[in-house]
């Protein structure tokens, strides 16, 4: 249980920094592009104040991710021997193929501004937007075996590898990283878009900011619309292969053809039933799962107590989170097509402004319904979450996750203090810093 | 015969690690008493800040490919070495995040702080990995079943503690001659004295390591089987004289070289005399963890090898080429970033 708990605060803490990495290095690559061909200063300035903030979260996605490969062998120890063969070859698949690039292109980027030619120093921030991207991939192909195990056989008391293809290309992997990578892309242009409109309002540095107002918004609109659409694909991947999650998540008790999808719902679990059930769309679950009005939906009761997994969270998150996709795909259409004279709407800006956090939230609540729906089980269908845990006493497990507790704590706060302080003196704290404090 | 190559990979991705973030380690480590005044500890950071990221990932990767090549062996290796190694991650998160983060703000106080993490978290890791080492080149309680026998400070036994003491002089050395390489001035001199005055313990260091190795752990026995691997230990004393002659001649690029090569030597010194194992049990051989018994299926391990063998010295190509472009010195204004 405290094994559970220090994972899930380090993969959350995690999971909390790296979207912006994956989705503000395509943004900063876009921006740079944008400098090169046009000559625009304001673009370099853009991509170095973005670039500043970039850098600061970088570091702590980097050092959080260093934690949660070594604790699948402290805390995970007989799930890492169980699934090593396939689980461990894809994280250190990921290590060679998409960090190194990363993390050494990074430092070129932020160091090398007067050392390469114009060209080539966007290209390398393209490098660094693309190996962020791989190094999801991997990862996301890693945690989609976990949903969905693929291309193995079990030998020697293990699942051994049989078929590598099928592991990485299985359609599981595929969409669940289209939807985290739009997702973290959508993330990321909300928060450019939020601080630009932050600066649009204090008219300081109007025009340079409506620049970058406007490719975020359109980078934006692209991959919400994408994620929206594609969350809906996803949910039909969940429904074949995942049948008992998809029931927490719709709190769906009892197996039916042609199940309603209700607007107001209140599970009750203890009772195995909903409390509340109104405002029904006759068969819209089934087209939703399936496509088919008329497909018969899995409920809860068909699995056994111990295959369930928890209904309440499960349920809550899935709601959230679908309700903030069309949240922010109506700000973002709506922020859109008021671009040319957004500095007329303040209204719309702040709320833009106060809309930041969300799209952080609807990551963490994705990534809950993701992994607590996979509960019980460690890998679906072959190894439940209690039995992967290490045989190391409690009392140690106990000290290092208060330790992980208030370590990650300090650092998220001081992470958010300084890229807020930094956001809101904008290009100026540029100038601030001399060039020989770089490090 | 798979198992065997990846058995060595392991074995050589841990030394380039060492060699790489060595002097990170080491420069972090003598950050408070080498650094006089904050322009001193500003230049020593931005000696490794192009690098130490970059570095950080051979790290990762060594972690990697245990897991990827040997699940069984990482499994019981990381839960037998619970505390230390999360004690050396809380240091290495505290040293990447104060290498981002002391210059953002303009305070002294804000970057006292900094620099304290990065000392801690430079010299803590530097001397557990010693310690981690030495612990399993002479064996660790793990029973039949994986499980670790023992407590953090059986770890903390003389052998090492000595393995503590050895790493850590090994990197201060190596980190006292990226200084010297890259520093200019007075920095650049005092660096190159440090250098030759940390080079004594560092051999008696080394000295004692080894012969106190033939008494703690059955290292040796390998070498006995195989007189060839005798070039292996050979190489580091050679590396570590030659460092010494470079320092006096000033070669600091020469010097440092041998000083990595010496790290590297001394790895593998290790590496190869713990083979098949790669956790030996104290309690007895049978629930040893060896290349053989803990690595995964042929297929992974091809399936690996394929990807390794592409990827790697693509890895190095590209860093050498990072290397590269930094490899002025501190003081051509260059370095403008943020």
């Amino acid at each position: 249980m405290l094994s559970r708990l220090q994972f899930a605060a380090a993969t959350m803490f995690h999971f909390l920094f790296v979207p912006l990495t994956l989705g503000l290095s395509v943004l900063l690559a876009i921006l740079e592009s944008c400098y090169v061909r046009t000559g625009d200063e304001d673009y370099k300035t853009l991509t170095k104040f973005f670039g500043k903030l970039f850098l600061i979260n970088f570091a702590i996605g980097v050092v959080t991710g260093i934690t949660l490969e070594f604790q699948f062998g402290t805390n995970w120890s007989r799930y890492s021997q169980y699934v090593g063969d396939i689980f461990g070859s894809l994280l250190a698949v990921e290590a060679t193929v998409a960090f190194f690039l990363e993390s050494t292109f990074i430092a070129v980027w932020y160091l090398g501004w007067n050392r390469l030619s114009k060209r080539a120093h966007a290209a390398v921030i393209w490098v660094v937007a693309l190996a962020s991207n791989m190094s999801a991939f991997w990862i996301l192909v890693a945690n989609s075996w976990m949903q969905n195990p693929v291309g193995f056989v079990m030998r020697n008391g293990r699942a051994e590898m049989a078929d590598f293809l099928a592991v990485v290309t299985q359609p599981y992997a595929i969409v669940t990283f289209l939807h985290t990578v739009a997702a973290a892309f959508v993330l990321s242009g909300f928060f450019v878009m939020g601080v630009s409109a932050y600066h649009i309002l204090k008219t300081a540095h109007r025009p340079l900011f409506k620049k970058s107002f406007v490719t975020a918004a359109s980078f934006t609109l692209v991959f919400v619309i994408f994620l929206v659409a594609q969350g809906h694909e996803h949910g039909g991947h969940v429904y074949k292969y995942q049948p008992a999650k998809l029931a927490a998540m719709e709190s769906h008790w009892v197996t039916e053809k042609n199940a309603p999808q209700y607007f107001i719902l209140i599970p009750d679990p203890k009772n195995e039933r909903n409390k509340v059930e109104a405002l029904p769309i006759p068969g819209f679950l089934s087209f939703l799962a399936a496509h088919d009005f008329n497909a018969e939906v899995k409920g809860l009761k068909d699995f056994p107590p111990e295959d369930r997994p928890p209904v309440m969270p499960v349920f809550v998150a899935f709601r959230a989170m679908a309700f903030l996709g069309f949240l922010f795909l109506g700000v973002c259409a709506l922020a859109w097509w008021k671009r040319a004279n957004i500095e007329k709407y303040p209204l719309l800006l702040r709320g833009i402004i106060a809309l930041i956090p969300l799209p952080y939230l609807a990551c963490l609540l994705g990534w809950t319904v993701t992994e607590v729906g996979r509960q019980p089980w460690l890998v679906y269908g072959l190894m439940r979450t209690a039995d992967g845990v290490s045989p190391v006493p409690a009392a140690n497990v106990l000290v290092s996750l208060i330790a992980f507790i208030a370590v990650y704590t300090l650092l998220g706060v001081l992470n958010f203090y300084l890229i807020i302080k930094f956001a809101k003196q904008g290009p100026d704290a540029l100038s601030g810093a001399p060039a020989k404090e770089a490090a | 015969m798979l198992e065997t190559i990846w058995f060595i990979l392991w074995g050589v991705l841990w030394a380039v690690y060492f060699l790489l973030d060595g002097f990170d380690l080491g420069i972090g480590s003598m950050l408070p008493f080498f650094g006089k005044n904050q322009d001193d500890r500003g230049e020593m950071i931005r000696a490794m800040g192009p690098h130490w990221d970059g570095n950080e990932v051979w790290l990762i990767t060594a972690g990697g490919v245990t897991f990827a090549a040997f699940p069984g062996a990482y499994a019981v290796m990381f839960s037998a070495l619970y505390s230390p190694l999360l004690i050396i991650l809380f240091g290495l998160i505290f040293r990447g995040v104060a290498m981002e983060f002391r210059h953002q703000i303009h305070s002294p106080g804000w970057r006292g702080m900094w620099d304290a993490f990065l000392f801690l978290g430079s010299v803590i890791p530097a001397v557990l990995f010693g310690v981690a080492f030495a612990n399993i080149f002479q064996g660790i309680a793990i029973d039949g079943a994986g499980v670790y026998r023992g407590t953090l400070l059986s770890l903390l036994n003389p052998y090492g503690l000595l393995g503590g003491a050895l790493f850590l002089l090994l990197f201060l050395h190596h980190g006292a001659l990226w200084l010297a390489a890259k520093a200019r001035g007075e920095l650049q001199s005092r660096a190159g004295r440090t250098a030759a005055a940390l080079w004594i313990p560092l051999t008696l260091a080394a000295v004692a390591f080894l012969v106190y190795t033939w008494f703690a752990t059955k290292l040796y026995d390998n070498y006995l089987g195989a007189p060839v691997l005798w070039l292996i230990p050979a190489a580091a004393v050679a590396a570590l004289f030659a460092a010494r002659i470079f320092t006096a001649g000033k070669a600091w690029w020469k010097a440092w070289f041998a000083s990595g090569l010496t790290i590297v030597a001394c790895t593998l010194f290790g590496v190869a005399g713990l083979f098949p194992n790669l956790l030996p049990s104290s309690l007895d051989p049978a629930f040893s963890m060896t290349a053989f018994n803990s690595a995964s299926s042929p297929l992974t391990l091809k399936i690996m090898l394929g990807v390794a063998l592409t990827m790697v010295p693509i890895v190095i190509v590209y860093q050498a080429w990072s290397y590269h472009l930094f490899k002025d010195h501190l003081h051509d204004g260059k370095n403008a970033g943020y």
